[in-house]
């Protein structure tokens, strides 16, 4: 039931996460952030197995954490999304394998372009315009072929975001009440209200 | 296991009752290895296992359970029942469901009561030599943590655990939901067990930030009846704790039956034009 959207507009990502963290038809708690910094111009956003989910992020974290400190140079975004998706490739092989989908978004420093990487449990990665995962990729993902141009700009980006959540808030069954909003660009990772 | 085993083996395996070896199978020549003749109890517990589950060894819940904890102005209310049950059988009426960690930590328990013990209080063990070696006491957050990472690598082994960790730290109160899934999650209010759908309806319509303590003993005490009230699975008595910053506090076992009858003679709350819909399931 978790739903996570993301598009790459110009000079930034945009993504949106819904916040709901379920058990069972009970939700436990409504404002659950499910993204991990990176670093300061990547994120990690996740969804999947209770549990997995955020000890598959946190470990990514620490490790792209680390190669920054030891080599004194970031990781691009293409070079976390690569580690990202041999760590779920060889998870997948082993005997308990981690059931975690995700998207990178990013900003390439070196060359100032933003990236946005979708990727599945299996290690399927793909750099992508626009991207979703869960059921919400059913609403969203035609919203996001007519409307989403690779130019558009931050203005045009949030009142995309909004016609995605007015869509799953319509038409999809389950109510999922609030989105976390974010952007990252050349400035950093910051959260936006629409 | 006894055909792994039996294709390693010269002879299959004899009863042998010599005194010592008693129930086990005797030093077999040079493979040496020594093991029950008889089925493994873990194996064959069909009576508690849910074969319907969507993992392929969830044990059925030893606790149909409800159990809280809230935050509100003056610290941490923690109310649970004291039901324990196999099956359709009431085990006990009289479970301690809350774990005291330490004087200033506690934990409830939901789902297998073994598990709960055991890890809570090997929770227990670990935030005490935290102390020892760091010389101050471990933050409610870091504690959760250590819980959940210690359940999170046995993941898919048949733990059953739902609890709430809650406690008074550096930073305050604080309350977080840590379950065999390997979910960690802060929070303001939480309920878990068999009847936690039935805690969440009191208790959201009652809850305010702002109430007192005596309000807030008596929100979370009315919750668990009413829980009790509704799931045959939960019952018994109710124990209630208040979480403040010198430490916790037991402040007292209710029992149901005695309670039926004195909320029965209480009206019911008016209902006025101004009730606003309750959103508390905010951190």
């Amino acid at each position: 039931m978790e739903c996570l959207i993301g598009f790459v507009g110009n000079g930034f990502v945009l993504t949106a996460t819904d916040t709901s963290a379920a058990r069972s038809i009970t939700v436990m708690k409504s404002n659950e952030d499910k993204s991990r910094d990176l670093n300061k111009h990547i994120m990690l956003l996740y969804c999947g197995e209770p549990g997995d989910t955020v000890h598959f992020a946190e470990y990514i974290q620490r490790n792209v954490k680390l190669y920054g400190i030891v080599n004194g140079i970031e990781l691009t975004p293409k070079a976390a999304a690569t580690f990202t998706r041999r760590q779920l490739a060889n998870s997948l092989r082993s005997r308990k394998p981690y059931a975690v989908n995700l998207l990178i978004a990013g900003h390439d420093t070196t060359k100032s372009t933003p990236h946005l990487y979708w990727i599945d449990y299996l290690g399927t990665s793909v750099e992508v315009p626009f991207s979703a995962h869960g059921y919400g990729a059913y609403y969203c993902l035609s919203l996001l072929d007519r409307y989403h141009r690779p130019d558009i700009n931050l203005e045009e980006a949030k009142v995309l975001i909004r016609k995605c959540i007015d869509e799953l808030k319509t038409r999809f069954i389950i109510n999922l009440s609030d989105f976390k909003i974010k952007i990252t660009d050349k400035d950093g990772i910051r959260e936006i209200t629409i | 296991m006894d055909s792994f085993v039996n294709r390693f083996k010269k002879t299959a395996s004899v009863w042998v009752d010599d005194g010592f070896a008693n129930g086990f199978v005797g030093i077999d020549g040079a493979k040496g290895l020594n093991y029950p003749v008889f089925e493994l109890p873990a194996c064959d517990n069909a009576p508690h296992t849910d074969e319907n589950s969507t993992t392929e060894c969830r044990i059925k819940l030893q606790h149909g359970t409800t159990t809280l904890a809230f935050k509100f102005q003056n610290g941490i209310v923690v109310a649970v029942d004291s039901r324990a049950s196999a099956g359709s059988y009431i085990a006990s009426q009289t479970v301690k469901k809350v774990i005291e960690i330490n004087p200033h930590l506690l934990g409830t328990m939901a789902g297998g009561a073994a598990d709960c013990a055991f890890w809570e209080r090997e929770l227990g063990r670990r935030c005490r030599l935290y102390e020892l070696r760091n010389k101050e006491r471990i933050s409610v957050a870091a504690a959760s943590k250590l819980l959940v990472n210690m359940v999170y690598s046995y993941k898919g082994m048949g733990l059953s655990m739902g609890t709430m960790i809650t406690g008074w730290d550096k930073t305050g109160p604080n309350l977080f939901y840590v379950d065999s899934d390997g979910t960690r999650l802060k929070g303001d209010l939480f309920s878990v067990g068999s009847g936690s759908t039935f805690a969440y309806g009191v208790l959201d319509s009652g809850f305010d930030f702002d109430m007192s303590t005596q309000d807030a003993i008596e929100l979370g005490r009315r919750s668990i009846y009413h829980a009790t009230h509704r799931d045959a699975a939960s019952g018994g008595s109710i124990n209630v704790y208040h979480v403040k910053e010198d430490g916790w506090e037991f402040i007292n076992n209710y029992d149901v039956g005695d309670l039926h009858w004195e909320y029965q003679d209480q009206p019911k709350p008016r209902l006025t034009e101004t009730a606003q819909p309750m959103l508390n399931i905010q951190a």
